[in-house]
């Protein structure tokens, strides 16, 4: 890899692992301060390297500059030192010498103790995702504003709210005590369902970025499978849901960038080790008693994997979205759900529940609406799709609606 | 909005002894029926069957196998709905699988003690 595509790599791999360890052993009221290090670590590298030359092992250069910039913060700043000594000394006997531990355990350890700490119920999911984003996947402001479609600014200062909460609530970058687990880890679980799904729904155009916070949640999620605390049925649902999903990336885009919809598919893009992976991981989600919103929805993930509309499919996919409201109602469950009663009981039945639903306001209410009366009725359906026209937002949805009301043979929109 | 009771009660005797592939399709219609309360937001707790077997307690230590022995309408089950008054929730109620075997939903608000 030549320098200028490789710091960047590193700072996507090794940023979140130095400032996870710094922080840990700093305490997370100095989150700050282990992100300046590690940024000054990659700046650090960046000059010296291009006068220099690469070094021999690079990450074992950037783990050493780290440490030695620690260190010398400590040297020179005196509230620093005070502060932080302080808080070292409960874990570490000798004070004078401080040991940063870069070691492959010690950096999941961390990694996984921050996901906790960043997924604390006394933060905004939002701004959960966001920290989450920063510190453990090494994501620049920009991309992060990129994903959320909004500016860096805002960003900058949800991002420093979050962590002032962190401080203010003292969160600790600690395993939750066993008997907490269960509930600590539901957080986490939301969070990197959010996340994913950042990546998979964002209106977002940047294709490449979604992929890579989808990624990044399976890479999170998979950390949890790693360590034995936390490899949960639920964690292993949650990865199979992540892996049948992903397995339509290639798909789901054409060359120009546009959304293909699933009934449009080309399946021999869809990826097969992928698919072959959500199995495996959903087979170690049954070992529990609990069935999660996650084991259902990893169960529907898994009937979208079979192409052929078969009736075993559609009424499947009905029983588990009956059973995912049963446990926790959303709009977008019911409308699938709906979309699924069509499938599988037709679609006379579907639109009787499908107006019964109070869900006008929203876009996706009327496509669903415009989808059952083509066909059928297709002024109806035409009305529907330009209702849902004037409430989509983005402009891969609007693109979508607009081939629709084509195909019903209405005008194009203006 | 306000919590309503369903009380589905059929004739046991009159109940038919489906095959497999009846009953399943039973459970169907009940679980698509339960499911669209759900989708509208409007189910509370998807409750439970009966089981038939059962006994009532009387005063003075009587105890006594039934009710079946007492009532012609067996319970058989109930579900937790909400609604915004007693008609609405008697709306949903229509579509319940229990009406098409001859049984019946009793609706009732539940009064917050």
């Amino acid at each position: 890899m030549e320098q200028q595509e490789l710091i960047p790599h590193l700072f996507r791999t090794e940023y979140r692992k130095i400032t996870a360890v710094l922080c840990k052993l700093f305490g997370i009221s100095h989150i700050e301060i282990a992100e300046d290090i590690a940024s000054d670590t990659f700046l650090l590298a960046s000059e010296l390297w291009g006068v220099r030359g690469l070094p021999e092992n690079p990450t074992a250069w950037l783990y050493t500059a780290a440490k030695n910039k620690a260190k010398d913060y400590f040297k020179h700043n005196a509230i620093f030192n005070e502060k932080i000594k302080q808080e070292i000394k409960r874990s570490s006997s000798d004070i004078s010498e401080i040991e940063i531990d870069l070691s492959d355990k010690n950096i999941t350890d961390s990694q996984l103790q921050m996901l906790f700490a960043i997924c604390n119920p006394s933060i905004q999911a939002e701004a959960q995702i966001g920290l989450a984003l920063r510190i453990l996947c090494g994501f620049g402001i920009n991309e992060i504003a990129d994903a959320f479609l909004t500016n860096k600014e805002t960003i900058n200062k949800r991002l420093f709210r979050a962590k002032e909460k962190l401080r203010v609530e003292n969160v600790k970058i600690e395993f939750p005590p066993e008997t907490e687990i269960h509930n600590r880890l539901e957080t986490v679980l939301t969070t990197l369902y959010l996340l994913y799904n950042e990546g998979y729904y964002s209106s977002s155009q940047d294709v490449s970025l979604r992929k890579d916070l989808c990624l990044e949640a399976m890479r999170l999620t998979h950390l949890l499978l790693e360590n034995k605390i936390t490899n949960k049925p639920t964690v292993n649902a949650l990865l199979s849901l992540m892996c049948f999903h992903s397995s339509r990336f290639e798909a789901r885009t054409n060359q120009q960038g546009e959304t293909v919809l699933y009934h449009d598919q080309d399946t021999s893009l869809w990826n097969k080790e992928l698919i072959d992976k959500g199995e495996y991981f959903l087979n170690l989600a049954s070992n529990g008693t609990k069935l999660s919103k996650y084991h259902i929805e990893a169960g529907i993930a898994y009937w979208h994997t079979h192409r052929e509309d078969i009736a075993e499919k559609w009424d499947n996919i009905l029983l588990l979205y009956n059973e995912l409201l049963f446990i926790e109602y959303s709009p977008i469950a019911a409308l699938n759900r709906t979309y699924a009663l069509a499938m599988a009981n037709g679609k006379e039945e579907a639109i009787i529940e499908a107006e019964k639903l109070n869900l006008k306001d929203y876009h996706l209410y009327h496509l669903l609406l415009g989808e059952l009366y083509t066909g059928l009725n297709n002024i109806k359906a035409i009305s529907h799709f330009e209702i849902a026209l004037k409430l989509s937002k983005s402009t891969a949805d609007k693109n979508i609606i607009s081939t629709k009301i084509i195909k019903c043979g209405g005008k194009p929109a203006e | 909005m306000k919590d309503f009771l369903f009380v589905f009660r059929n004739d046991s005797l009159s109940q038919p002894k489906g095959s497999p592939e009846e009953m399943q399709a039973m459970t169907k219609k009940w679980m698509d029926w339960i499911g669209g309360i759900a989708a509208q937001n409007k189910l509370v707790d998807r409750g439970n069957r009966l089981d038939g077997a059962g006994k009532v307690v009387r005063p003075n230590n009587v105890i006594t196998d039934g009710p079946y022995s007492e009532i012609k309408e067996l319970i058989g089950g109930y579900t937790l709905v909400k609604a915004n008054s007693l008609e609405e929730a008697a709306a949903l109620a229509k579509g319940c699988p229990i009406l098409t075997i001859g049984g019946n939903v009793e609706v009732r608000e539940i009064s917050v003690m």
